[in-house]
């Protein structure tokens, strides 16, 4: 039956047809969906690890023990597995290992926007990219395939457009496939006699891949009639291309993204006038035509940055490019901000107040950068709040002491910040870690986490004593806050930074988007008691506005959270 | 068939991703090829969102780019002023009159422009301007604005009342199912 998945569902469904039994996975734009999906399969183990370095380890784990294995995450998170990364090419698997990692071109919801290609090239591994949700099902069925018949673990690369598009697949039946374990010091204790012994093994089989990518319809060649062009393309600019041009000009579509095939590049470059190579972010396929000796026209044109599109690929071919008409000139920005009762807003209200620098971290507190609350200093990656404090503190010389902290969440403590916690009970700095413990994770749409108590298939699990946990590192001052309450908050933080000792406060209140949060319902407003003096409007509540001089309430927005109840000092609100 | 383009633009938390699950649905019945495109993650905390619906033959690229919409969708006034570049030259706008102010609005460093709906039309725009939210609250719940603007777009559309009430069927829970059907109706004979 014909049905329309997104590109990670499709993930999902080729996990289960390819006889996947083990997954375990970190939550991350664009890639979040899969590990959701494929949980919904009662033959699949799924959960959720704490990082991507454990999730990783532990699909190798499932895999050493002849089960199929899956790990998931986002472009980033794949920085995080890099170490068992490198060292899984060497191994090879017993289990078919397939790691899926998915790029964010554009930046919807990423730091960067790093090209997750090049990994397949440093470590060594195949890599499969998609370029549509039916692809996405038959490549991650092909990867089981090609990673126990090649020894090695294969990557699906998705993209924000693959993952998150709707297309029509068709369903398949579902393979098992389980090894027995057998011990083999040779192949998988990587001590230097036996690392040198497997290098030349990784390297034989990539060429045994190459071969492969030479043959395989994976990587397939599309005849045009007009041969005074030819593209070399794959994932979603393979369908810019196809948009923009159709079916008139030739194009090799590269399914198989590492190791690329020679002679079918060759052969195709050879028959085209004028080679061009379509790619979104770096030039990988086309420094790899370069090193062939074959100079396509690449870079040079389309842009290293951001995101394509069909007028993309129309405006850099000299076609002619559809225009729209403007109708208002002016239109002000709509950027994301904190939810109408985010807890995190109370505790943002308290920092930017008392002028405190803070060193921030990833998640939906990031939005506390936002105007105008504009409270944080810094953002870097998964856990820089932490550690990137300690180093601060220590570096300003006591001019930091009493005036900076860092904020992470429940979720990325978890991830990344308890290793910074113990940096600076260890190596002894006057820092204040303020962990905003909103029992979820929020920012890629609420997955549990060790701090929530449940699993990723919504059982009961065990759930961290944060308030232990950060005594036990080392760290004898932990406070905890309802960050509701702003007289509270601001006692809390300005005792702990006037302690003089390294210190956590835990900023306690679920996420309002919860659905077992009550909430008390919206604030009323006495008109006749508002003075415009706007004192409401400095947390940057998205229910909250001034209209004729007075505030109003969005009832459809507002939770009742109080917060701008204990700004109005005329009891309006 | 040549392919067809509808974007659904709001802001997020309006429930635009129901309305594109819908249209979706239905279109699948009919055999065609579809590609829908979504916004997850930090775009869709309160900020403005996009979702692309295409169909027919077959389908390539899964966004619209500009000029190309056959259909916008707004969920919300400004945002429908936002997108008009998409619009091909007789494509039209089904839009929910509602405002929503921005967060550069609410502390003061943007204003929400006046009069867009005559902004657009006397930009040559076809532009069905209506009080969506009304029509959910009269069927029974704001959040069914999305629904209500699905049966106005109805109009435009070949398929009969019965198919799109299966794919709302299909679309949302049983026991708002009833409410839905009837932001729907509202939202068609408006």
């Amino acid at each position: 039956m014909k049905k329309l998945m997104l590109g990670n569902e499709a993930v999902a469904r080729g996990l289960f047809e390819g006889g996947c039994t083990f997954v375990s996975s970190y939550p991350g734009t664009p890639s979040t969906e899969i590990t959701e999906a494929v949980a919904r399969y009662k033959e699949v183990y799924a959960e959720w690890a704490p990082n991507e370095k454990v999730a990783m380890e532990s699909a190798f784990g499932a895999s050493l023990a002849g089960k199929r294995a899956f790990c998931g995450m986002k472009h980033v998170g794949l920085n995080v597995a890099a170490d068992p990364l490198f060292t899984l090419s060497y191994t090879g698997v017993n289990g078919g290992l397939v790691i899926g990692v998915a790029d964010d071109a554009g930046m919807h919801s990423s730091q960067n926007e790093q090209d997750s290609r090049h990994y397949a090239r440093a470590a060594k591994i195949p890599m499969l990219e998609p370029a549509d949700s039916a692809e996405a099902l038959a490549f991650t069925k092909l990867a089981f395939t090609l990673s126990e018949e090649y020894d090695t673990p294969v990557f699906i690369k998705m993209c924000t457009r693959v993952s998150h598009s709707q297309s029509v697949v068709e369903e398949g039946e579902r393979v098992e496939s389980v090894k027995p374990y057998k011990k083999d010091p040779a192949k998988y204790i990587m001590m230097p006699g036996n690392a040198k012994k497997r290098h030349p093994v990784v390297e034989e089989r990539t060429r045994r891949l190459v071969a492969f990518a030479e043959e395989s319809e994976i990587n397939r060649v599309e005849n045009g009639a007009d041969r005074s062009m030819g593209f070399i393309t794959s994932s979603t600019s393979y369908q810019y291309v196809k948009e923009a041009v159709g079916d008139r000009y030739p194009v090799l579509k590269l399914g198989m993204i590492w190791p690329m095939p020679e002679q079918k590049l060759r052969d195709f470059a050879a028959k085209v006038e004028k080679l061009y190579v379509v790619e979104e972010l770096d030039g990988f396929i086309e420094s790899h035509l370069n090193s062939l000796g074959l100079s396509p026209i690449g870079k040079d044109v389309f842009s290293i940055l951001g995101e394509f599109s069909q007028n993309t690929v129309r405006e850099n071919l000299g076609l002619p490019v559809p225009q729209g008409t403007v109708a208002e000139e002016n239109v002000p920005q709509r950027p994301p901000v904190m939810c109408a009762g985010c807890p995190h807003r109370g505790l943002f209200y308290v920092l930017a107040k008392n002028k405190i620098t803070v060193l921030g971290d990833i998640g939906c507190y990031t939005l506390g950068a936002v105007p105008p609350l504009s409270a944080l200093d810094s953002t870097l990656c998964m856990g820089a709040s932490v550690s990137g404090l300690h180093g601060f503190v220590k570096a300003m010389e006591g001019a930091a002491d009493g005036n900076t902290v860092g904020v992470i969440g429940d979720s990325t403590f978890m991830h990344s910040g308890i290793t910074g916690l113990v940096n600076i009970a260890y190596n002894n700095s006057n820092a204040t870690v303020i962990i905003l413990d909103n029992s979820i994770t929020g920012m890629t749409g609420h997955q549990q986490n060790p701090t929530t108590g449940l699993n990723l298939k919504g059982d009961p699990a065990s759930k961290i004593d944060l308030e232990a946990l950060c005594r036990a590192v080392g760290i004898e001052r932990v406070t905890v806050v309802d960050p509701y309450d702003l007289a509270a908050t601001e006692k809390a933080v300005k005792e702990e930074l006037a302690s003089g000792k390294p210190g956590v406060i835990i900023s306690r209140r679920a996420c309002a988007l919860l659905k077992y949060v009550k909430h008390p319902g919206p604030i009323k407003v006495d008109a006749d008691k508002c003075r415009s003096c706007r004192a409401c409007m400095k947390i940057g509540c998205p229910a909250i506005s001034m209209q004729n001089g007075k505030a109003v309430i969005d009832n459809t927005l507002c939770t009742g959270c109080g917060v701008c109840t204990q700004l109005c000092k005329f009891g309006a609100l | 068939m040549e392919t067809k383009n509808v974007m659904i633009v709001g802001v997020g938390g309006q429930g635009s991703l129901l309305a594109s699950k819908l249209l979706g649905r239905l279109l699948l019945t009919r055999g065609y090829d579809i590609k829908v495109s979504e916004v997850h993650g930090m775009s869709q905390r309160g900020g403005s969102v996009v979702t692309y619906v295409r169909f027919g033959d077959k389908v390539y690229s899964p966004i619209i780019d500009k000029g190309e919409a056959d259909f916008i969708v707004s969920f919300e006034l400004l945002e429908a002023a936002r997108w008009t570049e998409y619009l091909k030259k007789d494509g039209r706008i089904v839009a929910n009159t509602q405002k929503i102010n921005p967060m550069p609005v609410i502390i003061g460093a943007a204003e929400y422009p006046e009069g867009i709906e005559e902004h657009i039309r006397a930009a040559g725009i076809a532009l069905d301007a209506f009080d969506a939210l009304s029509l959910a609250e009269e069927a029974g719940s704001a959040k069914a604005v999305n629904i209500a603007l699905m049966g106005r777009l109805s109009k435009y559309f070949d398929f009969s009342e019965e198919e799109w009430m299966q794919a709302i069927a299909d679309s949302v829970p049983a026991k708002f199912l009833e409410l839905n059907k009837k932001a729907f109706l509202l939202g068609r004979n408006a």
